[in-house]
């Protein structure tokens, strides 16, 4: 027999039920336990929920809050205050290129430009099959190697412009 | 090279890139956890910050303030209740490399640090504040800390003392404010990094208000040798090129031909640093300018070379040692472009806290910016000057703008005629289209 689905008017134009996952729920738990004060999970909770969605939509922001003890509001402060959690949807792998000093001095301008090119976006943007987001982003501690970028969790240095294609190539 | 012993190079001396960070087996075999074992066996606590004292040892973070004397305003005693260390590790000044180093590569003894510091300051938890690209890092310090967690080196009752104590690696998510330590508490306490204000200084009413000391990765990473070896090897590790003890990790970026990092006696001079360690300047380029240790550092020049490297004397030639890991500019690159590179970091990473900071910062980039691209008026100097009077110290609620503004005020002493060229350009410019 084929269930019958019931849509309420009340419903209609509202945004799909959201609810977090028992995986992301327990590391947010596991989390909490380091803090005598839960509030102190704020930004971990977001980081777990951005490594298994990779992004934080708004309505995992109340369910978080409730979940650590802050209210939503708060938490979206928090939330939109700090760069790397991302509240919009981004691409597979997201390239962040080093800006700061070391690396404007050893070829960042080339670099930018190289992948601008390439990828055919702008910091900010996602390229079209949702491969690439690209960002800039401070100084990655890394200066000895510039010019830097991180994919992902992934740091490259002394990244020649020419070879963009290879470093690129393991990321699909 | 000097050879590398754990007498000389306390801070090095367990690490081998090739090889990889040890394990706690192989740490302790090299005299790991010594530091730590010697320090509950043979002090009290107050025992252990007086040794610390004896050494003089400053904070390696940028500031050089004495590690004894912060410690000394934590309360002691049974009575004083919960207490917290906390490690900020969220090296994030640019031109700064140097404690990834010592975390990706030695972290049993970031670990051993973390206890033995708290140890001293009778700390029950302790917080490593790790800026989230770190992932190597943050790899290596959980497993560090589970290893010392499963050997009864974290946890209750700590080698029979009846002192109990538990460590967490806590990363951010971006942000360079938050290297500022009260900023750094409110990131913690899951708030916006905005900082607080000083007094109450941490030791005091820091984490949760409660008492906190924030020190940084490789200040920590001094005192098991400290506790080991005791303040007058401490100080006889810089040779007598400075009235301060140590070793230093410095380093080497930007236009050099080996560009890196290496733990070398305090006050070495910055020409070691760069023509013997870093190898000259790339392609035989002269330098032209140096940041003697990060963004937020004036400018120094080609003179400044053979003076040591430590707190006083590079403060006596107008700037700060900072993290003291030097970025180098080459003769024919912009000083204005590196200008407008630094002050773009500082405004957007500006918290947004107070109006001058939040303001004049982006104000100085637009200067800035004009004066690069050949389309500056006349009085910009003047303007970008009297910025570094309006968002200098004691004008903002933190020392974030009065960083920024360092390199610009140097750049402009130092190299007034080219910012001039931006704005005898502009000039030419507009008359054309008048």
């Amino acid at each position: 027999m084929q269930k019958e689905t019931v849509i309420k008017l009340a419903d209609l134009g509202k945004a799909p039920p959201f609810a977090l996952s028992d995986a992301e729920r327990h590391e947010i738990e596991e989390e909490i336990h380091h803090y005598p004060d839960s509030r102190a999970a704020s930004i971990g909770a977001l980081k777990i929920v951005q490594k298994h969605r990779g992004w934080v939509p708004d309505a995992a922001i109340p369910q978080i809050a409730k979940m650590i003890g802050s209210d939503a509001a708060d938490l979206e402060g928090v939330a939109t205050f700090y760069s790397l959690i991302f509240r919009q949807p981004v691409g597979r792998h997201v390239i962040t290129v080093c800006d700061s000093i070391s690396c404007h001095l050893t070829g960042y301008d080339e670099l930018k430009t190289a992948l601008e090119a390439k990828l055919g976006i702008r910091y900010g943007q996602t390229t079209a099959d949702q491969r690439f987001t690209l960002l800039n982003i401070c100084c990655l501690g890394a200066c000895d190697r510039g010019p830097t970028m991180m994919i992902g969790d992934d740091l490259h240095g002394d990244v020649d412009p020419a070879g963009l294609d290879k470093i690129l190539g393991a990321y699909s | 090279m000097s050879k590398i012993s754990a007498e000389t190079h306390p801070l090095t001396c367990t690490i081998d890139a090739a090889r990889g960070p040890l394990d706690l087996k192989g740490y302790e075999k090299a005299n790991g956890y010594a530091g730590l074992r010697k320090a509950v066996k043979d002090f009290k606590p107050q025992e252990v910050q007086q040794r610390v004292k004896d050494a003089n040892l400053r904070g390696r973070g940028g500031a050089g303030f004495p590690t004894g004397i912060k410690w000394s305003l934590v309360p002691m005693g049974p009575d004083a209740g919960a207490k917290y260390l906390v490690c900020n590790a969220d090296e994030m000044e640019p031109g700064t490399f140097k404690d990834r180093l010592l975390m990706e590569q030695a972290p049993h003894l970031m670990v051993e640090s973390m206890i033995t510091a708290a140890y001293a300051i009778g700390a029950c938890t302790g917080y490593i504040f790790l800026r989230g690209e770190y992932v190597v890092a943050a790899n290596a310090l959980n497993k560090a800390l589970a290893e010392a967690r499963a050997a009864g080196l974290l946890g209750k009752n700590i080698l029979g003392t009846g002192w109990d104590y538990d460590c967490f690696v806590h990363t951010g998510a971006g942000r360079y404010i938050c290297g500022e330590e009260t900023a750094l508490i409110n990131s913690l306490e899951g708030r916006r990094a905005n900082t607080r204000a000083k007094p109450p200084f941490p030791q005091i009413s820091g984490l949760w208000g409660r008492p906190t000391v924030v020190n940084n990765v490789e200040t920590l990473c001094n005192i098991p040798s400290i506790v080991l070896n005791g303040g007058d090897w401490f100080k006889g590790l810089s040779q007598g090129k400075t009235k301060d003890g140590g070793t230093k990790l410095y380093g080497c970026s930007g236009r050099a031909n080996k560009p890196g990092c290496w733990e070398l006696p305090f006050g070495t001079t910055t020409r070691e640093i760069l023509e013997v360690h870093a190898g000259g300047m790339k392609g035989g380029k002269k330098l032209k300018a140096w940041l003697p240790g990060g963004a937020s550092t004036d400018f120094l020049m080609p003179e400044h070379l053979d003076l040591p490297m430590d707190f006083d004397t590079i403060s006596r030639a107008g700037s700060r040692m900072g993290t003291g890991l030097i970025t180098v500019v080459a003769e024919d690159q912009s000083m204005v472009s590196a200008v407008r590179n630094l002050e773009e970091f500082f405004a957007r990473e500006s918290c947004g806290w107070c109006t001058p900071c939040r303001d004049g910062l982006p104000w100085s980039v637009r200067l800035l910016r004009a004066i690069e691209n050949g389309e500056g008026r006349p009085g910009d100097i003047e303007k970008l000057m009297t910025l570094t009077k309006q968002l200098g110290p004691g004008r903002t609620f933190c020392a974030h703008a009065p960083g920024a503004m360092e390199p610009l005020q140097s750049a402009i002493k130092y190299f007034r005629p080219e910012f001039e060229a931006g704005i005898r350009a502009g000039t030419a410019k507009a008359a054309v289209q008048a």
